[in-house]
């Protein structure tokens, strides 16, 4: 439905200070080409679906995997030939990879020994890392002893000791259950806001990205296919996959005027007036399911449909149609029943043309 | 609960034909340990094993075994590294040389060491011409042997463990500013301590028992080259009862190696 070689995704202007890349690896048939700037105090969310190469594009970032092309500098400096010890990056990894033999304060002297403190000087750092992220008491702690919300705040101290000039966080909410998920996440949100330097996350959770992250890159096989706010994007996704994470209808056909034609057989009323390439798009809860033609109905666009499948989804029903076009609608359990809706049956759907939201391609 | 039982378990007994011959391979293995035991002349023991010649042959086995463990340990564990996690064209034929020890028999080993460090070898030559060092026949000689056939049980073994040990912990430690060197002392090492732990003790024990290689390269001087291994052979034509209870030395340290070791290999599942 939508092609993302036809979008046009220039990163924003590099400053001279922060992170200005672009990450070209090439792997067999794999290629990552992603471009990224980012100012001092910036946290950007590399948000994609498994194996598009966000974590690739982390490893990239932070010298363990080579680039094969394109450039990567950070506040000026050049560092794409530079290893990763000599980098001033810091990685919080997915399944945050403390050493198991060493304390958590440790764990967390463990950078500011390798830069040249004393001993003395780096556990004197670490345990004001740990106090800082409230770990004050865990010090002694192996990291086996840690629950999984403290591990991640001891990687996350780890990763802050070197006091990197960028910060790279894999997956940092994966590995936890969803009641610490969300604690960890606020807290989360509370120390990259503090963190004065450029912060790239990766996540596949799109809750995650737009909590944590000023800027979302989303990130397809190894392109980019949209970046913005997290409010635009959720606003106006360009893809499916994008679509799909923030629960939307989404699509690409050519504007005429009020209309948009999708296919050659379909067309969607909206109230924009625009020409050209558009997306339209508009929430499942637009959706009204009908057992008969609706007569005299307010809504501009009516398709004759068939439901494929039906699934809870809070305290809802979202049920998934073909026909026309491909849509997804949520009812309550009730309108459910009364219309008698099972896979295979047909049903008419409207949505009005003032819930529906066209823009650009 | 009932008692496990060889014949009736939840999947059934061990049908015979399998049976029989695991109790005979059982018995293969066992009977000769049982029977110097039983011949053993338990009276005359600490005579036997106080005696000058004895504690020489038993203090040499051990100096040296330890000595070849040593040496293995410095140069075998950087080797076993290099084999795990550095990719370079020939790996593969590095590997293959580095096990051949493993199934070379020892005296061709011992002969091999002879042409290379006697005073005629290869390299010998040059060590006698221009540093007058002499290597064969010597307790050095010993070490050398010992340490060239048990070697290659401790790289593979370390090689092993590195292996299975994530890499990824490496990765971290070099985030955050750690050289592949201090990486490897500060983070792998520690990591894979149990294997290098038991990689040395088979070296160890293979090293107590050399005798091909040593008899070879170092040849069979009491007090010099002469290991417990060389001399329970010895003894054996002249003094039967004395090689029996040299063998019972022998026996001992090696049950007290798998006893050190059981946690890793008795315990596995």
């Amino acid at each position: 439905m939508t092609d993302p070689e036809t979008t046009t995704l220039a990163a924003p202007e590099p400053a001279g200070e922060g992170l200005d890349a672009r990450l070209v690896v090439e792997r067999g048939s794999f290629r990552l080409d992603v471009e990224l700037t980012a100012a001092p105090g910036d946290v950007v969310a590399l948000l994609g679906p498994n194996g598009a190469g966000k974590t690739t594009a982390l490893r990239a970032l932070a010298g363990l995997v080579p680039l094969t092309g394109g450039h990567l500098r950070l506040d000026g400096v050049e560092m794409d030939r530079m290893p990763p010890d000599a980098r001033p990056v810091g990685v919080v990894f997915q399944d945050y990879l403390l050493f198991p033999h060493l304390s958590a304060l440790d764990n967390v002297a463990f950078g500011p020994r390798c830069h040249g403190a004393t001993k003395a000087e780096a556990r004197a750092q670490a345990a004001a890392w740990l106090e800082r992220l409230g770990l004050a008491e865990h010090g002694s702690a192996k990291p086996r002893r840690l629950s999984g919300g403290q591990a991640q705040r001891v990687a996350l101290a780890r990763a802050l000791a070197t006091r990197p000039r960028l910060l790279l966080l894999d997956e940092p909410l994966a590995a936890l259950d969803a009641r610490t998920r969300l604690d960890v996440r606020a807290q989360l949100r509370h120390h990259l806001a503090e963190f004065e330097a450029v912060a790239v996350l990766v996540t596949h959770d799109p809750l995650d990205a737009m909590v944590l992250a000023d800027h979302l890159v989303v990130i397809e096989d190894g392109r980019v296919v949209q970046r913005g706010t997290p409010a635009d994007i959720a606003r106006r996704p360009r893809t499916d996959y994008i679509a799909h994470l923030v629960g939307l209808n989404l699509y690409r056909g050519e504007a005429e005027g009020h209309t948009v034609r999708i296919d050659r057989k379909s067309t969607i009323a909206t109230t924009e007036d625009l020409t050209g390439p558009v997306f339209v798009a508009f929430p499942p809860n637009a959706v009204t399911l009908h057992q008969d033609r609706p007569s005299g109905s307010s809504a501009r666009n009516l398709w004759h449909c068939e439901v494929t499948g039906m699934e809870t989804h809070g305290d809802q029903i979202r049920v998934a149609l073909t026909g026309e076009l491909p849509l997804a609608a949520d009812l309550t359990t009730v309108a459910a029943a009364e219309l008698g809706l099972r896979p295979g049956a047909r049903v008419w759907a409207a949505v009005k043309a003032a819930q529906t939201h066209a823009y650009p391609a | 609960m009932r008692p496990p039982s060889l014949r009736r378990g939840v999947r059934g007994g061990a049908p015979l034909p399998l049976l029989l011959p695991a109790l005979i391979g059982l018995a293969f293995l066992v009977l000769p340990l049982v029977a110097l035991l039983v011949r053993a002349p338990w009276r005359s023991m600490p005579e036997l094993l106080t005696s000058t010649e004895v504690w020489q042959a038993l203090q040499l086995s051990l100096v040296c075994a330890t000595a070849a463990t040593a040496v293995s340990l410095v140069i075998g564990v950087p080797l076993a590294w290099l084999l795990a996690r550095v990719e370079f064209p020939g790996r593969g034929l590095v590997r293959a040389l580095v096990t051949l020890p493993l199934v070379l028999p020892p005296v061709v080993g011992g002969v091999a060491l002879l042409m290379a460090l006697g005073r005629n070898g290869v390299v010998g030559q040059w060590l006698d011409s221009w540093f007058g060092i002499t290597l064969p026949f010597t307790t050095t000689g010993v070490v050398i042997a010992e340490a060239f056939v048990a070697m290659p049980f401790l790289v593979i073994s370390v090689e092993g463990t590195l292996r299975a040990a994530d890499p990824r912990y490496e990765e971290a430690a070099a985030t955050l500013g750690a050289s592949r060197f201090t990486a490897f002392r500060r983070v792998t090492l520690p990591l894979i301590a149990p294997g290098i732990a038991a990689g040395a003790v088979l070296a160890w024990a293979r090293a107590l028992g050399e005798f091909g290689a040593t008899i070879t390269f170092a040849g069979n001087f009491p007090g010099r080259t002469q290991t417990m291994p060389l001399a329970v052979y010895l003894a054996l034509q002249n003094d039967p009862a004395a090689a029996i209870a040299l063998s019972l030395v022998l026996l001992a340290v090696s049950i007290a190696v798998l006893a050190g070791l059981r946690d890793r290999w008795m315990t596995a599942s």
